[in-house]
């Protein structure tokens, strides 16, 4: 059910009646001094998906991130988390910031950083418990970092502070991710220890939702997927969306990634390296389109 | 006056006293200032203060702190509204729009203190000393009345210590946890704000922000952890103020404000120089010695490559052709190596490898491959 326009969103929402969603945007315009950074953007992400965020630089994924988390003003259109506005689940959600966002010099340790997830719960005026202290420290082994509970966050790599951001979500114990590039300039143990996460939290039942730049990985990765360039392209399951037409219409053509797909089906090297690492090269359907 | 009376002199006591309380104050919220990047917002609204404190003696004709500094609080929250206003509204940048509000509201307050001293009032005199600050007027009343603000803020600050923990770190986050971030900054940067009314009478408007930021800037450079850095930052913030205004009672004419400040720029200058992990000085010396060591290696490997060139790796060369490949070092380094018995010389002109020496050359050289 690819939710390639407004009309056809509505039609699958109909289908999709029983399964639950986890977020629903209707009609969602973002504006950053009159020029829209969102524009009318409808969506529905069904409960337990793992589902990607694509689109080019200045597409507004980071934006329609911080819209569904209520970070941003909407100028026109609504949001709704599990059926509810935002703030009625704030307590159901989990939010990993770009790593970028912040400032790794603050004075504080990893054990600290990670108990901010329970922040939320502790309640005013209280500090953090041994039971949160410890929640935060099984957080951190979660993604291999408990060795690191009391360096000071400015010695972390790249990597590291990408699970540290990662461990703070997992205490929040939500029903629904919301994550900002977590892969972005991440080592190979960061990005297959996110990964395994990923996988964990889904299995688990619950939707995560990624704002993702690498093309190469998204079959890989994820299940569902939204093509995003200031409007919606398209939605849906990763086989639907993820078509060299759809990228073409949301990367506006100029994308190596294409390129590349079309000279692994020419048969470079990479190719049979590629296909024997799935069952069927995702690029091969594409064949006819030259 | 000497260090006896002023344990026994009651009046300088509780200048003293009050000095402490404010430093420790406003180099504890100063802390917050500084990891949030309000260096400039603090400075911006002390400056802003001054109109306030005109004003408010030209209303009310009173000259009592309270009022005074109610007059300083106003056009302070006033300025920082300001401020906010710009940036929301115009295209105008941050530091651009801190600069504007705090050059005119100070050219404001500078005007209507000129003016003031033209009025045919009574008791007009004294307004300028928060120009620059002077302790030595603050009587008992202002002591107390200025303890109790303190001791408001630091109890807030110790309530919402792991709100503006978080404020301070990662403030959208806090956000979507569904803490009400906006308010604790209105809070917090209304403490910032309080705390610098409170240091006017002591340090002055034109020097309240170093007052604020330089503590804080110091005790950053000795812990990782948030709060040893406030309780340190309050702790200097304290020690510069008894100091700073100690020197301006034995020193005649001299206003407490720049006595102060010339006190926490010397824990500052040290703090950057000699601190543990961060200090500069341990920088450089860990600098100075890894060139030195460069400058070693690379005399053993050019000794070693003349050398091989020759029929037995201990053939003599003389310092001018090792100076050709590294110039004027060439001697330091070569003494250096000899020491470690790496190189031999008998005149410093003539210089041979020994055989360890060729060793090491070669594993040099080897790890330079890989």
């Amino acid at each position: 059910m690819s939710l390639t326009d407004n009309r056809e969103s509505e039609t699958s929402q109909h289908d999709q009646g029983a399964q639950s969603l986890a977020v629903t945007v209707n009609d969602l315009t973002v504006a950053y001094r009159s020029k829209p950074v969102l524009w009318d953007i409808d969506l529905n992400v069904p409960s337990g998906v793992l589902m990607a965020i694509l689109g080019p630089n200045g597409a507004g994924k980071t934006t329609l991130l911080k819209a569904m988390l209520g970070l941003i003003p909407p100028a026109a259109g609504h949001v709704k988390i599990l059926d509810r506005s935002y703030h009625e689940v704030h307590k159901r959600v989990g939010y990993v910031p770009q790593r970028g966002s912040v400032d790794w010099d603050f004075p504080t340790t990893v054990l600290d950083v990670v108990t901010m997830g329970a922040y939320g719960r502790i309640g005013w005026f209280k500090r953090p418990s041994k039971t949160d202290r410890g929640d935060a420290l099984a957080a951190l082994g979660r993604v291999g970092m408990d060795a690191f509970a009391n360096r000071q966050i400015s010695q972390l790599s790249g990597g590291q502070q990408q699970r540290v951001f990662l461990a703070r979500a997992l205490l929040q114990n939500a029903d629904i991710y919301f994550m900002d590039e977590p892969f972005q300039g991440v080592d190979a143990t960061t990005e297959r220890a996110i990964i395994a996460i990923l996988h964990e939290i889904k299995d688990a039942g619950k939707t995560v939702i990624v704002v993702h730049h690498d093309l190469q990985t998204v079959e890989e990765y994820f299940d569902w997927a939204l093509l995003l360039n200031v409007r919606a392209i398209a939605s849906g399951p990763v086989n639907d969306v993820f078509t060299a037409d759809l990228l073409r219409q949301t990367y506006g053509g100029k994308i190596s990634f294409i390129e590349d797909m079309q000279r692994y089906r020419l048969g470079e090297d990479e190719a049979a390296v590629r296909s024997s690492a799935h069952d069927l090269p995702p690029w091969e359907e594409w064949g006819n389109e030259g | 006056m000497n260090p006896l009376e002023w344990l026994t002199d009651y009046t300088l006591r509780t200048v003293i006293l009050g000095s402490a309380i404010l430093g420790a104050t406003s180099g504890a919220l100063g802390a917050f200032a500084v990891l949030r990047r309000q260096a400039l917002l603090g400075d911006a609204v002390a400056h802003a203060t001054l109109p306030g404190i005109v004003l408010a003696f030209v209303l009310t004709g009173s000259k009592a702190p309270l009022i005074l500094l109610i007059g300083a609080a106003l056009t302070g929250w006033f300025a920082t509204l300001l401020i906010l206003l710009i940036l929301r509204q115009t295209r105008i940048r941050e530091d651009a729009a801190l600069g504007i509000s705090l050059s005119v509201f100070f050219g404001l307050g500078i005007m209507l203190l000129s003016w003031v001293q033209k009025l045919p009032v009574a008791n007009k005199a004294g307004l300028d000393r928060f120009l620059f600050g002077q302790a030595a007027a603050l009587m008992e009343a202002d002591v107390i009345m200025m303890s109790v603000f303190a001791v408001l803020i630091l109890v807030s600050v110790v309530l919402f210590w792991k709100e503006f923990k978080l404020l301070s770190f990662n403030p959208e986050y806090g956000s979507t946890l569904g803490l009400p971030m906006r308010r604790l900054d209105i809070v917090l940067t209304g403490l910032i704000v309080v705390s610098i009314v409170l240091g006017l009478q002591m340090v002055g408007v034109v020097l309240m922000s170093a007052m604020l930021l330089a503590p804080a800037a110091a005790a950053r450079q000795w812990t990782d952890r948030l709060a040893v850095m406030v309780l340190l930052s309050a702790g200097f913030g304290a020690v510069a103020g008894t100091t700073g205004t100690m020197l301006s009672a034995t020193i005649e004419r001299l206003p407490t404000g720049p006595s102060i400040i010339v006190v926490v720029s010397v824990i500052v200058v040290v703090s950057l120089l000699f601190a543990p992990a961060r200090g500069l000085f341990w920088e450089w010396r860990r600098r100075f010695a890894q060139r030195r060591r460069f400058a070693s290696e690379t005399a053993l490997v050019n000794l070693y490559q003349l050398a091989v060139q020759h029929e037995t790796v201990q053939h003599p060369h003389d310092i001018k052709a090792i100076e050709v490949m590294m110039g004027e070092r060439a001697t330091a380094a070569l003494k250096k190596l000899r020491q470690q018995g790496w190189v031999d010389s008998s005149d410093d002109q003539l210089w041979t490898l020994t055989e360890s020496g060729e060793q090491r050359a070669r594993k040099l050289i080897l790890r330079k491959m890989h």
